[in-house]
């Protein structure tokens, strides 16, 4: 082996990247900022406000205690960022993407909704305008209005003032009609409603004086949500996993530049020199490959740098297993780059090609949003690609905090990788003219 | 010193060179010529190991090319006709590289590389980028770059294609300095008046095959001048094929 070349190549490669410096900060800075864009979208560092929350809008056409009620009680929910607009504007809005859904409360929903929670009557029609493009925001907004709604509306029937009309309506009709089982049980039942009402009367002084509504119905229990990260207490870092997502996209990039320049050196009297020096193939191809993984890695610890530092990435986990995947990714780019240029022909169509081959790597590997928003069968099939599994070894470390033993599978799955790739890059890269 | 006997390659259904011998003595400047796909850089690429003869074979100072390219290689300096430079690095850091690739190391490496680019008379330019550098000047560097290994045998593939007369006089300077110092210089080009001044006895190829090898001036004296022996012997047809 011949170091004092290998060394010399490696220097050199390493020097043509520093050479192109706007190449270099384009290389670490926009894949920092598109992580940190998917990173926000994707809920941030935890401490967003506002991020995550699906935007709606509510038409209120009744403007009854209970309509009011409701658009509080959604305008409170924290999953939700409501807008109170007219009928037209929340269509609009609909329309052009700016709300996900829109809720139309029509005139007379808070008294006729009482009267129909016993009757069963006549029911009004609350109008769901949804943009088609935003279906999942869409049913969580149907799930909450369900579930405000009957409770206000539960609430208003039994206590508020119109409730109390309903009740006392419904009973001089009941007087008057042929008594049976079902009605004496509703007589029961609404006589019960009444005298509660005066006891709450009695207990506030006047009758609508109550500064609470009383009570309606509601869920029974209560959820906690609690983030599984890697510690008690430590929100999830959305941008753990845009970091390593943008990371292997554009190391993986850098492979590709290492490739392109070995097929321009390939076209350039350089490559004469270097073929009537006493230089192995062997030494060569290694040297290429060095050269190569010292780049990726300097992209990679530059990228994480920035993370850590503006974007309170964290590992969370382990640390070798963090470096492990990173040099074995690092290693993979370095193989990947010699394969593409000992299988292309020219360099702008190897880069075209590389550079769409790339980009299905690494959306498949849930490089852009997490693998686990794929249907079944793709998050299946995305085991099957290096990418998926970089990115996983790497959330593994930073924000899931998983041990050693976690990395262990990525580790070999990118060597193993780097290996079939160097060997495709050895079978067909030709040394002699 | 270099023995050619009997070398030949074919691309496909072409032949390149057809069973060329030559020999070429210690301290020899020899000029190879010929038109346009003549299989000069062929032959170049041959003897330099670059290409793998179909047949016969090429030995330096005794040593077959086959049996030792690496030995071979460690002889021999190559110019290349194509500008064997990263524009993107200083004149040092290319030197540095080619330096490398023959196993220099810090001192001596240096050492050739300051002797190198003193000879091309780029001394005072050897931290500047390549890319800033005029086409003689890149020319000077290419030469400076097959000269640090100390090489016995240079090979200059049409080193001065492209440059303006001044940097061609300084290259022609450069090159009668290495002749000075006792190299052996197979030297390829379109320009009779180079091999006039520069060489001691040509090469004339053509179709892959040695058309004259014979004394500068003894071609002078039967044809009057290169030129008119050049075009005797390869005729006036244009040649439109590929330089092989």
């Amino acid at each position: 082996m011949n170091t004092t070349a290998i060394l010399a190549l490696v220097r050199t490669d390493v020097r043509l990247y520093f050479a192109d410096r706007r190449a270099v900060v384009v290389g670490v800075l926009v894949p920092i900022l598109i992580a940190a864009f998917f990173g926000y979208v994707f809920g941030g560092n935890g401490n967003a406000k506002d991020a995550g929350k699906i935007p709606i809008a509510v038409v209120d056409e009744d403007q009854s205690n209970v309509s009011r009620a409701i658009v509080a009680d959604l305008a409170a929910d924290k999953l939700l960022q409501v807008s109170t607009l007219k009928r037209e504007a929340a269509r609009d809005s609909v329309k052009t993407g700016k709300q996900n859904a829109a809720a139309v409360i029509p005139k007379g929903f808070g008294e006729r909704t009482t009267k129909a929670l016993f009757t069963g009557l006549d029911k009004p029609q609350v109008e769901l305008l949804v943009d088609p493009s935003q279906t999942t925001g869409a049913r969580v907004v149907e799930g909450l209005l369900a579930q405000y709604s009957m409770q206000e509306i539960s609430r208003e029937a039994f206590t508020g003032a119109s409730g109390r009309k309903a009740i006392d309506d419904s009973l001089a009709t009941l007087e008057k009609e042929e008594p049976t089982t079902t009605r004496a049980d509703l007589k029961t039942l609404l006589h019960a409603a009444r005298k509660l009402n005066e006891e709450l009367d009695a207990n506030t002084g006047a009758p609508g004086a109550s500064p609470q509504r009383g009570f309606g119905l509601s869920i029974p229990y209560t959820v906690a949500p609690t983030e599984v990260t890697a510690r008690d207490n430590t929100p999830y870092n959305g941008y753990a996993h845009s970091f390593a997502g943008m990371t292997v996209q554009f190391v993986l990039f850098a492979g590709i530049d290492a490739g392109v320049l070995l097929l321009l050196t390939r076209q350039r009297g350089i490559w004469q020199r270097l073929r009537s020096a006493p230089l192995r193939r062997s030494d060569f191809m290694l040297a290429r490959a060095l050269a190569t993984t010292l780049i990726s890695l300097f992209q990679f610890t530059l990228i994480y740098l920035a993370a850590a530092a503006v974007f309170n990435v964290r590992i969370e986990g382990s640390w070798p297993g963090f470096i492990g995947v990173g040099i074995a990714f690092c290693l993979l780019n370095a193989a990947f780059g010699l394969m593409l240029a000992t299988l292309g022909r020219s360099a702008a169509t190897t880069r075209g090609f590389a550079s769409m081959a790339t980009l299905l790597l690494v959306m498949i590997g849930g490089a852009w949003v997490p693998a686990f928003v794929f249907p079944r069968w793709l998050q299946s099939a995305s085991l099957y690609v290096p990418t998926r599994w970089a990115v996983d070894g790497l959330d593994g470390a930073t924000w899931r905090g998983l041990p050693f033993s976690s990395a262990v599978a990525p580790i070999i799955v990118l060597i193993g990788s780097a290996a079939v790739c160097l060997t495709v890059a050895i079978w067909r890269f030709r040394w002699e003219e | 010193m270099l023995q050619v006997e009997n070398l030949s390659k074919r691309f496909g259904d072409r032949i390149a060179v057809n069973a060329i011998s030559f020999a070429i003595a210690a301290g020899e400047t020899v000029g190879l010529l010929g038109p346009n796909g003549a299989g000069k850089t062929t032959t170049i690429a041959m003897i330099c190991g670059i290409a793998r003869p179909d047949g016969g074979q090429v030995s330096l100072g005794g040593v077959r090319v086959a049996q030792d390219a690496s030995e071979l290689k460690r002889r021999v300096g190559l110019v290349p006709q194509d500008l064997a430079l990263y524009d993107e690095l200083s004149a040092w850091a290319n030197l540095q590289l080619f330096g490398g690739l023959y196993g220099l190391r810090a001192t001596e490496l240096q050492q050739r590389a300051d002797d190198a680019l003193a000879l091309v008379g780029l001394a005072g330019r050897r931290n500047e980028r390549v890319k800033t550098f005029s086409g003689g000047m890149k020319r000077r560097l290419n030469i400076a770059g097959a000269l640090l290994h100390d090489p016995d045998l240079i090979l200059l593939d049409e080193p001065t294609v492209g440059i303006d007369p001044q940097s061609r006089n300084a290259i022609f300077d450069n090159l009668e300095e290495l002749k000075r110092r006792g190299k052996t210089l197979l030297y390829t080009t379109h320009y009779m008046e180079e091999a006039e001044r520069l060489c001691d006895r040509v090469l004339i190829l053509d179709h892959g095959q040695i058309l004259a090898d014979d004394s500068v001036a003894h071609l002078i004296r039967e044809y009057d001048n290169l030129e008119s022996a050049f075009m005797r012997l390869t005729g006036r047809a244009l040649r439109d094929g590929a330089e092989a």
